[in-house]
This record gives C-alpha cells, sequence and structure tokens, in this order.
C-alpha cells in the first residue's frame, strides 16, 4: 500500500468537472440512438430502434455494409503494411551497418514532423500519374507512408532497448541473421508491435480527409465519409439520431480495441521511445 | 580441439589495437587470457568467435583455418558476460536453441534428449520448465554454460563469466566452470581481469597488456618467474611491492631513501651504480631470510587465517609482510622482520625481469 502525501479527492472532483461536458455529451449521443425525442424537447419520450434501420434497410442512407468493408479493409492493410515495413527498416536501422543511417534518421524525423495535409498536391499529382486516383490502393499507399516515419521511430526504440548480446548469442548458436531476427528480437519487442499495428489499425479506421481527395467516387465510401454524406448540404432534412446512431457503429470497434488494447497502447509512449 | 592465432590483428577504424598476435591453445586445454580493461582480451575473444573480422593474420581451429567463416559455421560456444539468455524462452527452450537452428532440425525427441544430458551434467535439471527471469543469477549462468555446450562446440569461450557473481557463488562457480570444462574437455578460452580466476581455473595464463601478450605460462610458473614488472604486479594479492634503487658495493641494494637489502645471488655480478628494481612479495617478509629490514608498522589488516602488515622502513618506502594470524604486533611497533632475499625478483631499467 502507497502512502499517500495528500488526498486525492479534490482532485477527482476538479477532474471530473472539467470532463462532465463530453461525458453528458456521450451519455446524449448513446441515448438519442435508442429514443425518441419530442422536438424542442431535451429529455426523451420514448424508446425506438428505427434510428439502426440502416444496418440493414438500405434504401434511406445507402449500404453501410460496404463502406464498413472498406474502412477494415484499409485499416488492416495499413496495419499490415506499418507493421511489415516498420519492423523490418527499424531493425535494420538500429542494428545493421547502414550506409547513410544518419541520413535515414534525420529524414524519417524531418518526415515524421511533416504535415500531411501540404503533401496533398504532390500525392494527387502522383496517384493520378500513376493511375492509383481514385482507387482504394492508392489511399492505402499514400496514408501507410505517411504513418510510416512514426512506426519505423518507434520501433527503432524498441529494437534499441534489446540488448546486443541476445544478438550475438544467437549469432554464436549457429542461427542466421534472419532466424536471429525472428525467433530471439521479434519476441522482445512484440508489445511495440502490438501497439503499434493497433495504433495503424485505428488511424485508418478513422481517416477521412485522404480517402475524401484522393477516392472520390462513391464505390470507394469509407464510414468517415458515409457518416459525411448523412449531412451533406444537399440532403434534405437532417436526421440528427440516424446520423448519431451511424456515428456510434463507426466508434464501436474503436472502443473495443481500445479495451483490449490499452495498456499496450500506453507501452507506444512509455517504454519504446527511450535510448 | 587446438585453436591457433597466428599474426592475428585487428583494427577499430584504421587504428590497429592488437598486432601480431601469437597464441596456441592445446586441445583440452583451458587458457586465461587476463589483463586489465581495454587490453584487448575481449577484442581477440569476439574475433575468435567471428563476432569481429580479423583485420590481419590466421585464426585456425585444428589445421582449418577459420579466419573467414561467419560465427555460424565456427561452432563455438559462447559464455557472455550478462548470460544473455533469450527471456521469452525457458530453461529447456535456451538450451535447446542452437539445436534447432539447423537447416535440418533433429527429432523433438532427440533434442529433448540432448537437452536433459546437459542439464544434468550442469545440474539444472529442476529449473528446465523456468524462465531466466525466475532464475538467480548462478543459475543464470548456468544455463548460458549449457546453452554453449549443447552443440558439443570446438572451443569453448568465456567473457568475464563471472564479474556478475556475488563473491560466494563466484567460489562455486569457478570450480563449476573447471568441472564442466574438465568433464566434456573441450578447448576453451576464459577472459577476466581477475588473476585469481585466471590462476585458480586454468591450465595455462597468457597475460596481455595494452595489444600485447607479454607472458604466456602456467599460473605457478608466471608467478615466479614473471617476465617483467607488469607481470609481476598483475598477479598477486596483496600486491608485490617494488623498490627501486641500485647496485651499491659489497653485493648490497641501494634506494635513494637510504634503505638497503642485499642483492640475489643471481644479480650480485652486476656493474656498481646500475638502476635496478627489486620486487619483493608480501609473502617472503617477515619469515626467514638472509636479509633483515626493521621499521614501524603503519597498518595492519587480519583477514582470518592471515594477517597482512604495512611497514614503514625508509621514508616513503613501505614493505608488505603477510603472516599466518599473529596478535602480538600491534600498529605503531617496531618491527625487524628477515626479508628472503633469494626469492626477490629483479627488474632492470626498462622493467624487464633479470
Amino acid at each position: 500500500m502507497m502512502t499517500r502525501n495528500f488526498s486525492t479527492i479534490p482532485f477527482i472532483i476538479v477532474i471530473t468537472l472539467i470532463s462532465m461536458p463530453l461525458m453528458v455529451m456521450y451519455g446524449f449521443l448513446i441515448l438519442d440512438t435508442f429514443t425518441d425525442a419530442p422536438a424542442g424537447e431535451l429529455w426523451p419520450d420514448r424508446f425506438t430502434l428505427k434510428h439502426w434501420r440502416f444496418l440493414y434497410d438500405f434504401s434511406e442512407v445507402g449500404n453501410v455494409w460496404v463502406a464498413t468493408f472498406n474502412s477494415l479493409t484499409l485499416a488492416v492493410s495499413m496495419a499490415v503494411i506499418v507493421l511489415s515495413v516498420s519492423s523490418t527498416a527499424a531493425y535494420a536501422i538500429s542494428r545493421l551497418h547502414l550506409p547513410f543511417r544518419r541520413f535515414f534518421l534525420a529524414g524519417i524525423l524531418v518526415m515524421h514532423a511533416f504535415p500531411a495535409v501540404t503533401l496533398l498536391i504532390g500525392t494527387f499529382f502522383v496517384l493520378n500519374f500513376s493511375g492509383l486516383y481514385n482507387t482504394m490502393i492508392g489511399v492505402i499507399l499514400v496514408k501507410a507512408s505517411l504513418l510510416l516515419p512514426f512506426g519505423i521511430w518507434i520501433m527503432k526504440g524498441f529494437y534499441d532497448t534489446v540488448p546486443w548480446e541476445i544478438e550475438m548469442a544467437g549469432v554464436q548458436d549457429g542461427a542466421s541473421r534472419f532466424t536471429v531476427w525472428r525467433r530471439l528480437i521479434l519476441p522482445q519487442v512484440k508489445p511495440g508491435l502490438v501497439a503499434l499495428g493497433v495504433f495503424a489499425f485505428l488511424d485508418g479506421w478513422g481517416e477521412y480527409l485522404l480517402p475524401s481527395i484522393l477516392a472520390p467516387g462513391s464505390d470507394m465510401q469509407v464510414l468517415s465519409i458515409f457518416l459525411n454524406d448523412l449531412i451533406a448540404a444537399e440532403r434534405v432534412g437532417y436526421d440528427f439520431n440516424l446520423f448519431k446512431s451511424v456515428g456510434v457503429f463507426y466508434t464501436l470497434p474503436v472502443v473495443v480495441l481500445f479495451v483490449i488494447f490499452q495498456n499496450r497502447l500506453m507501452n507506444i509512449f512509455g517504454g519504446g521511445t527511450k535510448g | 580441439m587446438q585453436l591457433e592465432l597466428e599474426n592475428f590483428t585487428k583494427c577499430f577504424d584504421g587504428t590497429p589495437v592488437i598486432e601480431n598476435l601469437n597464441l596456441t591453445v592445446g586441445d583440452g586445454e583451458m587458457l586465461a587470457l587476463l589483463g586489465p580493461s581495454g587490453c584487448g582480451k575481449s577484442t581477440t575473444l569476439f574475433a575468435i568467435a567471428g563476432i569481429y573480422r580479423a583485420d590481419g593474420g590466421r585464426i585456425l581451429f585444428g589445421d582449418r583455418d577459420m579466419s573467414d567463416l561467419p560465427s555460424q559455421r565456427r561452432n563455438v560456444g559462447v559464455v557472455f558476460q550478462n548470460y544473455a539468455l533469450y527471456p521469452h524462452m525457458t530453461v529447456a527452450e535456451n538450451i535447446a536453441f542452437p539445436l534447432t537452428v539447423g537447416k535440418k532440425r533433429p527429432p523433438a525427441a532427440e533434442v529433448d534428449r540432448k537437452v536433459r544430458e546437459i542439464a544434468e551434467l550442469i545440474h539444472i535439471e529442476e529449473l528446465l520448465a523456468r524462465r531466466p527471469a525466475q532464475l538467480s543469477g548462478g543459475q543464470q549462468q548456468r544455463v548460458a554454460l549449457a546453452r554453449a555446450i549443447v552443440r558439443r562446440p570446438d572451443v569453448l569461450l568465456f567473457d568475464e563469466p563471472l564479474a556478475n557473481l556475488d563473491a560466494k557463488l563466484r567460489l562455486e562457480m569457478r570450480s563449476e566452470i573447471r568441472r564442466i570444462q574438465l568433464e566434456t574437455g573441450i578447448t576453451a578460452i576464459l577472459v577476466t581481469h581477475d588473476q585469481v580466476e585466471a590462476m585458480s581455473m586454468c591450465d595455462r595464463v597468457a597475460i596481455m597488456d595494452k595489444g600485447k601478450i607479454l607472458q604466456t605460462a602456467s599460473p605457478t610458473q608466471m608467478y615466479r618467474a614473471p617476465v617483467n614488472k607488469f607481470v609481476a604486479g598483475f598477479l598477486g594479492n596483496p600486491p608485490i611491492v617494488f623498490m627501486d634503487g641500485v647496485v651499491a658495493a659489497d653485493g648490497m641494494f641501494q634506494m635513494g631513501q637510504g634503505f638497503t637489502l642485499p642483492l640475489p645471488a643471481h644479480v650480485r655480478g652486476l656493474p656498481l651504480g646500475q638502476v635496478i628494481t627489486l620486487g619483493l612479495r608480501p609473502e617472503h617478509f617477515g619469515g626467514a631470510g638472509a636479509g633483515m629490514a626493521s621499521g614501524r608498522v603503519s597498518f595492519v589488516e587480519p583477514q582470518g587465517r592471515e594477517t597482512l602488515f604495512d611497514v614503514d622502513v625508509a621514508p616513503g618506502v613501505t614493505l608488505r609482510s603477510i603472516q599466518p594470524m599473529r596478535e602480538d604486533v600491534r600498529l605503531g611497533d617496531t618491527v625487524n622482520w628477515a626479508v628472503d632475499v633469494e626469492n626477490m625478483l629483479a627488474f632492470d631499467a626498462n622493467g624487464d625481469r633479470l
């Protein structure tokens, strides 16, 4: 049991007060998806499931499952690409005698600090030229490469903490460098891989800007765009409760992932970056 | 398997740290590479292991030249100072790892049998299911040793294997490592900066300084007949005392401070006035001998079985004496003790033994 030098109760009260508006908003967000309130009233007066009709009735808003599938494709591809490239590139930068190693490191830091939006026009030209404009592959490639500097930097931090001796011992035991990496080093950086994977997935799942600009075609619609279209200007009469329901549907995977991986996600800012 | 280094040279950033080093370790022999930090002993070890590439010369196992082979193909077992166990594997998996990385993996039953066999030899059968984090330092050391010898390496290398252990475990592992080396008969090299480890564990000691091997000899031989001052000063605890002076008349040795002693017989013929350094080990002062030295006891260190005395025999000249425990001499007493003159070591102006 830790001894306390001060009471935590005032802090809890202050923190609760500050986060109150957020909690109220979330509360109403969930509440509104299952209820109807009379016009102009705050409190709902009846329970209903009709706002969740969009899950099977596509006549009103279009097929939400296609958008979900697209979002999932984007998010999973992001995770796969970022994980495979970061885990190998970071190892090389951390452990191998690369030519231009310092240059790569500096480049990664610069890229990491670069706002993605400023690259949009250039990216558009590249995609247009290569025929990847308005395709999901194009969006995935651009989005993943924008996250790679962060991923490589984080993974390098994790690799740097693995003692050299483990690698030397593995080589002495007769294993090839690749075997050493796969069987001895990768397991040591697993927390980093899990955190980075979840991070990449969430980044892809929540992305709005790149799909909307680089793949505006309707067959490439992801959930964020699907959601945005619900309140697009040309629609008559906003259905806020429907909008909130889709919003909750959109958030659910994120919440689930956070619940499962919350401790591991913290790793990315704790253990990995030192050294 | 006999191990031989032939004109071995290693450079870092173009500067040679070891030049033309020659060393032979006989089949089944255990040799200590002894020296202060930074003398190049670990560099030599890692070059034999293949972690460092040699910049010149040859490394021979038997009569096969290993210089250009990568570590994986040298069949060398290494025990690292911090053990370098694989933290995510159990002890059994750690020991089995070297057996399972080859092109064709042996059947699981055979791997298991070999692991058990080694575990039995090293006395860690009951630890096989544990993970490294659940082991004490000594146990981790044993596992590291088991993993290093499970492949029956041609050469076994120890890099300061006892440095991370406490004093009692160090004593125990010292004899354990030696026992296992003798039982397996694997040619071994021990790198250490601890002269007690080197002398107690190895058949021969090679003492290194600044990238050069100064002397290779058996522990007793090296203790009795060191080639120079450095070797004499490195071996022995408490250390030898050096006295700088000149050859005086009548076979005497004279220090600037006025202190004199008879010279050992083999250097009595030197010309008068020649600069000479005498080395007196503490066990040769305070027993029997032809010379006498008197002075005031300036320090007493009881060590249980023995007592260590410092005696100021002249201003700035302190001799050390180690004797079976005695309580009759106290700090500040004046003593007149014998010096075993014939066992003193004599060195010339360059520090080489005469």
